[in-house]
């Protein structure tokens, strides 16, 4: 809080058209996204709807670009006081607590299943028998491979999961050096922040450009991982709980990722134009939170959805 | 005392730009209690149809499948068209005028917030005209009656759930970011007014849970389109999953629709007892306790649906732990009213009602608690009668007390006090002839949910419908009173409440365009 007498101007902007479109373009994403959905299950066609869709995204795009161009031209223009500033933050913050919110419902369903779902579905602990009479067979194990009812959900050949601890089985294990890849680019981040804060611009474009690098390289050996689940493990949207939990969690961190590295470009674009400077960047610094939030996700991830 | 009156200052633009293009404050809370104002009477028509049908047994206006859409949609648009904009809109009038801010903390996000709302319910309620119809597995939308069993319109369904979190979640942010860091100098914590108090904790149960609603919904599309079995039992999923998520989201979301009640309760009692309110910080740490409590009760929502004994009995134990910090409001509510010089305005008699028929609600809640006693109530009208009890008479009544509270201060002229009261009454009869017979409907063992029933339920069934009837009336009067309001009547003083406190009441009536962009002399804050 800033203390009597200190007090500058608090810079509340005139009207603007930027939400009112950005919801415009929202919505037409949305309803038309709705739209080609309902169509596909309906075996209708559904160009239409996927114009619209576009078309709407486009808008949003572009209103979103005009919008972050403004707080950036007003920045540089001097309009943002201490306090603004301090809004920025608090509102980046609190952003994330609630995307990592968002996992916790996924990583939460994950518990669930495993150490409830699954073995009541078995039998265990006398949990009443409608398990045991539907699908007598079904035995808990995780990963699910054989579904209760394997006529309506195939389940896969094989999961993603860790089969041996040996040095042999990690040197080819995907997960593995995505994990690797991660936490290196949370340090190169890092030290493209202190380059920034020495001053240090030709710092500041490599190492962030390692890092975008870095997450390039994890989502291209993501897109391999799901290559090989769909085409050699038959694991898949449809195949049970377990591809279920799998690609909701991983996917929904891969799209994290993509945004990050798309954030994370837009500030290496930002760097090489001039902007920032070493006590004002906090458009970087919300960057860089963001993946180390997506950073903190992975290592969760690693631990539920492939080593434990 | 317009301290926070300079010239530069600019009026709002002409015309309809002025809704669309806003980033005042002012203008947007208008617009929020306008749009919540309009999904009210939406909403209760839709409740006016479930009465109708359900004023004699048998079937006679609607057929079964258009009865179970009207409860759904009733249920959704009054949670999250009705009563959660009321409260939003409430913020961001009240919250910059209470700690002496400029505006909100991000303006422009702030528009953004509410138009993605008519947007999305328009979406929702485009449902209704489609060949499919419109959602109808209940507002809790249970899986798989919302995913194997649902309408395909349940896509938009699912979509337009995604857009009010998304704004929910930057309101919160918003309003978290202007009380954190917007209070003027001398504006401490523990000074704020306690509606600010309950709606910072409320913006940190929205961005709780409202990411945790975005997952389960997130997963029904996934199961309905993409082959999933997060609720399906031959996949390996679990129904029970979707409800556990669900009522994870959901038992705060009643308090994310109660905390923000308390703090205009708070306000409006010590103004009319001209006391100030007894026990302020007990009131701060019971709704930070009740806050925290509601993570940790959501399964007394599904006693009945086969948890181990263990969960039945910590869900039992933790729900009835809330007993404790709601009775310490109300018991300071009641204290502070306790040898006040009361007088009894509209917004008062608001107030007393709440705090009556919200501890009744609070009362069959705790009988909702006792979880063998559940097994009887579960489903029935009981819960019907318990759950309107606290939203009805709780957070509508504290919305209608608020807005005839701050009415002078928002239009500058005196609202019709013989119209008001009125209102008041009307709803107040209405309100228990149409909820108190459902507790005896409940306990007989009507089941919620249901266009007929057996002959022996019909007695209430009329009387109740009845009460309804009167109640969506006496709804009107409201509307003749807010628009006779903005057009004319006495003029209000600054003050307008002779016991009001607060920074907002040391602006002049109605509250100017733009206000505190320089920050009040602290003297002011150490003056309430």
């Amino acid at each position: 809080m800033a203390s009597a007498g200190s007090h500058e101007t608090y810079y509340v902007p005139e009207q603007t058209r930027l939400p009112f479109f950005a919801s415009i373009g929202l919505i037409l994403t949305i309803f038309g996204l709705g739209n080609v959905l309902n169509n596909i299950r309906a075996s209708e066609s559904s160009s239409f709807s996927t114009l619209i869709a576009v078309t709407g995204f486009l808008l949003l795009s572009f209103i979103l670009f005009q919008w972050f161009s403004t707080v950036i031209r007003e920045n540089h223009a001097g309009m943002n006081s201490d306090q603004l500033k301090r809004s920025y933050v608090w509102g980046m913050a609190w952003f994330i607590f609630s995307e990592v919110m968002f996992f916790a419902a996924f990583f939460g369903a994950l518990f669930y299943v495993r150490n409830f779902a699954v073995p009541w579905l078995s039998g265990e602990g006398g949990k009443g028998p409608t398990g045991e009479l539907l699908w007598p067979e079904f035995q808990a194990v995780w990963p699910v491979i054989e579904n209760p009812n394997a006529a309506i959900f195939e389940g896969p050949h094989e999961s993603m999961a860790v089969h041996e601890w040996s040095l042999a089985f990690f040197a080819k294990y995907l997960p593995f050096w995505n994990t690797l890849i991660l936490l290196t680019s949370s340090v190169t981040v890092h030290f493209a922040h202190t380059a920034l804060k020495a001053s240090n611009r030709k710092g500041l474009i490599q190492w962030l450009s390692v890092t975008v690098a870095l997450g390039l390289l994890f989502l291209t050996l993501q897109v391999i991982e799901y290559t090989e689940a769909y085409g050699h493990y038959g694991l898949t949207l449809d195949s049970g709980i377990y591809g279920s939990t799998f690609f909701l969690l991983t996917g929904f961190h891969g799209f994290h990722v993509t945004l990050g590295t798309f954030m994370l470009s837009v500030m290496l674009a930002r760097a090489i134009k001039g902007h920032f400077k070493p006590d004002d960047h906090f458009g970087f610094e919300a960057a860089s939170w963001y993946w180390h939030f997506v950073d903190v996700v992975w290592v969760g991830l690693f631990f539920f959805v492939y080593l434990l | 005392m317009s301290a926070a009156h300079d010239d530069h200052h600019h009026g709002p633009a002409k015309g309809l730009s002025r809704w669309l293009y806003t980033t005042n404050h002012k203008d947007i809370g208008t617009l929020y209690l306008w749009f919540s104002f309009a999904m009210f009477l939406l909403g209760g028509t839709f409740a006016m149809v479930i009465r109708a049908e359900l004023f004699q047994p048998g079937l006679q206006l609607v057929d079964p499948n258009f009865f179970n859409q009207m409860t759904t949609m009733h249920g959704l648009v009054m949670v999250f068209g009705a009563v959660m904009p009321a409260f939003v809109g409430l913020a961001n009038w009240l919250i910059p005028m209470m700690i002496g801010a400029p505006d909100m903390a991000l303006p422009r996000m702030n528009n953004w917030s509410f138009w993605i709302l008519p947007f999305a319910f328009a979406m929702l309620s485009s449902t209704l005209l489609m060949d499919a119809g419109a959602p109808n597995f209940g507002w809790t939308f249970y899986a798989p009656l919302s995913t194997t069993y649902a309408p395909e319109t349940v896509t938009f369904f699912i979509f337009a759930v995604h857009l009010m979190g998304a704004s929910s979640i930057m309101g919160s942010i918003n309003i978290i970011a202007t009380v954190l860091n917007m209070r003027a100098p001398g504006m401490t914590m523990m000074k704020m007014p306690l509606f600010v108090w309950t709606w910072l904790i409320t913006a940190y149960l929205l961005l709780a849970v409202m990411p945790v609603l975005a997952g389960v919904v997130t997963m029904m599309l996934f199961d309905v389109h993409f082959g999933t079995s997060f609720f399906n039992a031959a996949g390996g999923g679990d129904p029970v999953l979707f409800q556990h998520v669900f009522w994870f989201f959901g038992h705060p979301e009643v308090y994310i629709m109660i905390l923000p009640a308390f703090g205009v309760i708070s306000a409006i009692i010590p103004t009319f007892a001209r006391k100030r309110l007894f026990g302020y910080d007990s009131m701060v740490y019971a709704s930070a306790s009740i806050a925290f409590l509601s993570f940790i009760v959501w399964a007394h929502h599904m006693f009945t649906v086969g948890m181990p004994i263990a969960g039945e009995l910590f869900f039992m134990y933790a729900t009835m732990l809330i007993a404790v910090p709601t009775g310490v409001k109300v018991f300071n509510w009641t204290a502070t009213m306790f040898r006040g010089s009361m007088t009894f305005e509209t917004p008062m008699l608001f107030a007393i009602a709440f705090v009556v028929l919200f501890t009744m609600g609070g009362f069959t809640g705790l009988m909702l608690a006792i979880t063998p006693a559940d097994f009887q109530y579960h489903d029935t009208y009981f819960v019907v009668a318990h759950f309107h009890y606290v939203l009805v008479p709780g957070s509508v009544f504290s919305i209608m007390a608020a807005a005839y509270y701050w009415m002078p201060k928002w239009t500058g002229h005196m609202y019709d006090e013989r119209l008001g009261k009125l209102h008041f009454w009307m709803s107040f009869i209405g309100i228990n002839v149409l909820f108190f017979p459902q507790h005896f409907l409940g306990l007989a063992g009507m089941p919620r949910r249901v266009p007929d029933y057996a002959l022996q339920f019909a007695d209430f069934n009329w009387i109740s419908s009845i009460g309804g009837f009167m109640f969506g009336a006496s709804q009107l009067i409201l509307l003749v009173v807010v628009i006779k309001c903005i057009k004319g009547g006495p003029k209000a003083t600054a003050q307008v409440w002779e016991g009001a406190q607060g920074l907002e009441w040391t602006l002049e009536s109605p509250a100017p365009y733009h206000t505190f962009t320089t920050p009040p002399d602290p003297k002011l804050i150490h003056a309430q």
